[in-house]
């Protein structure tokens, strides 16, 4: 507690269930994304980068991965003597059964004890699967100029499209006087980045009121805020223009890699000021053979290129064969694509091969093809 | 019971020079394949084997090695039971006669004296290679020997490993003779510089070369101990380098492009630890054609590599080539220069010389942050 006073929650609790296959055995923020990276990192950096010491981390769904990762904070330095990454799952408490988190408020409510012990002033709560890179203690800052009870991020999305969003509707000096989620008729197009700053005393009385509330689905943006609003509190819409990606479908987790094949691209991840840190290994550079025609494509390390590779995203040891081609992909941690083979417009979960000469995807396919287990090829 | 040992990590001789990189660091500290340093090796090694007691004698400019170091984490020894020690010499002057391995070991022989373990195992923070130290040394105790001594067999002594020492062994790989490589033939068995022993011998020999010269090393006090002690040879298998020259790092990195080579050094068994950057993965652009190449993260490549080892975040611009060289940390070269059998130091920007080439087999060496 000794930078900003400022505690984080990151919400990881998300099936993804749109992401299919993908998430059949990790959670949604462990899914792997830019060639090294997991979504989460983006969150735990963006909080190591912003003077956050402590992180929790909210966990339901299929945890054991994600959890063994973020329990490493070293990883994203949050390892010193007063700073942390904890795993919060569901715990059976003396005073009430094990319960699952019935809603995001749930998720924080379950857990006072933890952010009591640490008695911070302020509550940062994130979304454990958006990529995008943020300066938390900005924010922090405009919520103290405020003199707010709630800050949220917001983003301008265009008008025709705002009606697929949570929108915060301001005032001149940027105050929030109507949350709607999805309207039909919007009146603005400030979209929620589901990131909140809480000024921790508030927060901590209305979130022991809502556990008490039958008739509440202990939900931020259904009931928290709305109540919030209601009741006179001071809320502000903090807005944020940088990259920002919610992966949340297999087209968009795709197009979000292949953002980064783009030399101008926002997110701009070798900016060494405001690094995104994960896991590193021993492994050997990227190795290149005398056979590989590499056209656009971002690499990472430990990968072996013997085949063709165009406007792709290879990930940490993938082995693209001579004669294979790789065109329009994302190749996540392991894959094999043996000789011959061509991939293409296609998503291939980690460690799968894609057998001799097989023909996976289609350059004219709308979707983007999931490839979640092993193609068999030719003998 | 295991034999347990703890581990010494030495530097290079005071006569090894290589040409351009040694200015600026020590060998341990050289970059290797772009993302490694040599010094890495002999410490996951040690870390691999199961020594988790390590020591590590630094000589002149330490910095960047105590940077790269620092607490050791990273290289997997654990935290509580095992420790990493930095050990510092006072007396400097990295090519004064009397800057030597025993006058390191001198200045702190009370550490090496309360180290709890029967024996040591002493490795070069100069030479690249994979061994199990922890075979290394039951095979030592097994035989009954006073000192094994890791070899290797190489066909090239006359033109590379002139900083190495050779051994002659006997039917019963008893070492005979220690001597320095003069290149006479090809074939030669080269010396490891790494030692098993108990640590009562290695202190004894420690103090024994104070009394008889102020200039001896431990491999000067191990060739003349041949004679009265039984030094075996333990020959070692595999990849081998030793960057006691320009050419020999050179040679050192670029053996690593062969494929079969790399990938049987490079085993997930027994992984090389170092410390990451969190660089980001590279990118390559249209226009980029890269081939028979090692390339590091956070790279931008936009014109051509062959044969070549590419560190982390270099620039290679538009119509650029960079053929048979090996190119630092931080390089810009900048659009259409070409570069050819070259080592380019750190943080260099080329942009208004427009070629860089050796004709001869010592690559051309390009010096830190120059601007050329």
């Amino acid at each position: 507690m000794a930078q900003n006073n400022m505690l984080a929650m990151i919400l990881a609790g998300g099936r993804g269930s749109r992401l299919h296959e993908l998430t059949n055995k990790v959670a949604k923020p462990a899914v792997s994304y830019g060639g090294k990276y997991r979504i989460i990192d983006f969150p735990l950096s963006n909080c190591a980068n912003s003077g956050i010491d402590i992180v929790g981390v909210l966990t339901q769904y299929e945890s054991v991965l994600l959890n063994s990762y973020v329990a490493a904070g070293g990883r994203w330095g949050l390892d010193t003597k007063d700073s942390g990454v904890f795993v919060l799952t569901p715990r059976e408490k003396a005073d009430s059964g094990l319960d699952v988190y019935r809603g995001t408020a749930d998720a924080i409510s379950q857990n006072i004890d933890f952010i009591d012990a640490y008695d911070p002033e302020y509550l940062l709560v994130l979304s454990g699967d958006h990529i995008y890179k943020m300066n938390y203690d900005k924010m922090l800052t405009f919520h103290k100029e405020q003199n707010a009870d709630a800050t949220i991020a917001v983003r301008s999305v265009p008008m025709k499209e705002a009606s697929r969003f949570g929108i915060m509707n301001t005032d001149d000096e940027r105050r929030i006087v109507e949350f709607e989620e999805k309207p039909a008729k919007p009146k603005s197009n400030l979209a929620s980045m589901g990131i909140y700053i809480f000024t921790w005393k508030t927060m901590r009385k209305l979130l022991v009121e809502d556990m008490k509330n039958p008739d509440s689905t202990h939900d931020f943006g259904n009931d928290i805020i709305p109540k919030m609003i209601d009741g006179g509190k001071r809320l502000f819409a903090y807005e944020f223009s940088g990259y920002w990606k919610d992966v949340g479908t297999i087209d968009s987790l795709w197009e979000a890699n292949m953002d980064l094949l783009d030399s101008d691209n926002e997110l701009n991840l070798d900016d060494t000021s405001w690094k995104v840190y994960t896991e590193d290994n021993g492994i050997i550079p990227q190795y290149i053979a005398e056979t590989a025609k590499i056209d656009n494509a971002y690499i990472n390390q430990g990968a072996h290129i013997g085949g063709s590779v165009t406007k792709s995203v290879i990930f940490t040891n993938v082995k693209i064969a001579p004669g294979a081609k790789v065109i329009d992909s994302v190749l996540m941690p392991g894959v094999i694509v043996e000789e011959g083979a061509v991939v293409t417009r296609a998503l291939v979960a980690e460690n799968v091969r894609i057998g001799k000469n097989c023909i996976v995807g289609n350059k004219k396919s709308e979707e983007i093809l999931l490839v979640a287990k092993n193609v068999k090829g030719e003998d | 019971m295991a034999n347990k040992a703890f581990g010494v990590i030495n530097s290079a001789a005071n006569y090894i020079r290589v040409e351009g990189l040694h200015d600026y660091r020590p060998i341990g500290a050289f970059s290797f394949l772009g993302r490694f340093r040599v010094i890495d090796f002999p410490i996951s090694n040690m870390s691999n084997s199961g020594l988790d007691r390590i020591h590590v004698y630094l000589n002149s400019r330490p910095r960047s090695i105590v940077e790269h170091i620092g607490d050791g984490r990273h290289y997997n020894i654990n935290s509580k039971r095992g420790n990493l020690q930095l050990l510092f010499t006072q007396n400097n002057g990295a090519s004064s006669i009397y800057n030597t391995d025993i006058n390191a070991y001198l200045e702190n022989l009370e550490q090496i004296e309360r180290m709890p373990q029967d024996y040591v195992v002493v490795a070069p923070s100069y030479m690249v290679y994979k061994q199990d130290y922890q075979k290394l040394l039951d095979d030592h105790v097994e035989s009954g020997g006073d000192i094994t001594l890791l070899y290797h067999k190489v066909d090239s002594a006359k033109d590379y490993f002139r900083g190495c020492n050779v051994i002659t062994l006997n039917k019963q790989k008893g070492v005979q003779h220690i001597e320095r490589n003069m290149g006479t033939a090809k074939e030669k068995l080269i010396s490891m510089d790494t030692y098993v022993m108990k640590k009562e011998l290695f202190v004894e020999l420690i103090k024994r070369a104070k009394r008889e010269s102020s200039a001896y090393s431990l491999a000067d006090m191990i060739a003349l101990a041949c004679e009265v002690l039984d030094v075996r040879g333990y020959q070692h298998k595999g990849y081998f380098a030793a960057i006691t020259s320009l050419d020999d790092y050179f040679k050192a990195n670029t053996e690593l492009l062969d494929y079969e080579t790399a990938m049987d050094f490079f085993k997930t068994d027994w992984p090389f630890y170092t410390r990451t950057t969190d660089a980001c993965p590279t990118q390559y652009f249209h226009g980029a054609n890269v081939k028979h190449s090692m390339v590091c993260n956070a790279g931008l490549i936009e014109g051509t590599v062959e044969n070549s080892i590419i560190g982390r975040n270099v620039h290679i611009g538009k119509g650029a080539v960079v053929k048979n060289s090996i190119i630092l940390s931080y390089v810009d070269i900048a659009d259409g220069v070409y570069i050819e059998n070259a080592v380019i130091d750190k943080w260099v920007e080329v942009k208004k010389i427009k070629k860089i080439v050796s004709d001869s087999v010592t690559p051309a060496y390009i010096k830190r942050n120059d601007k050329l």
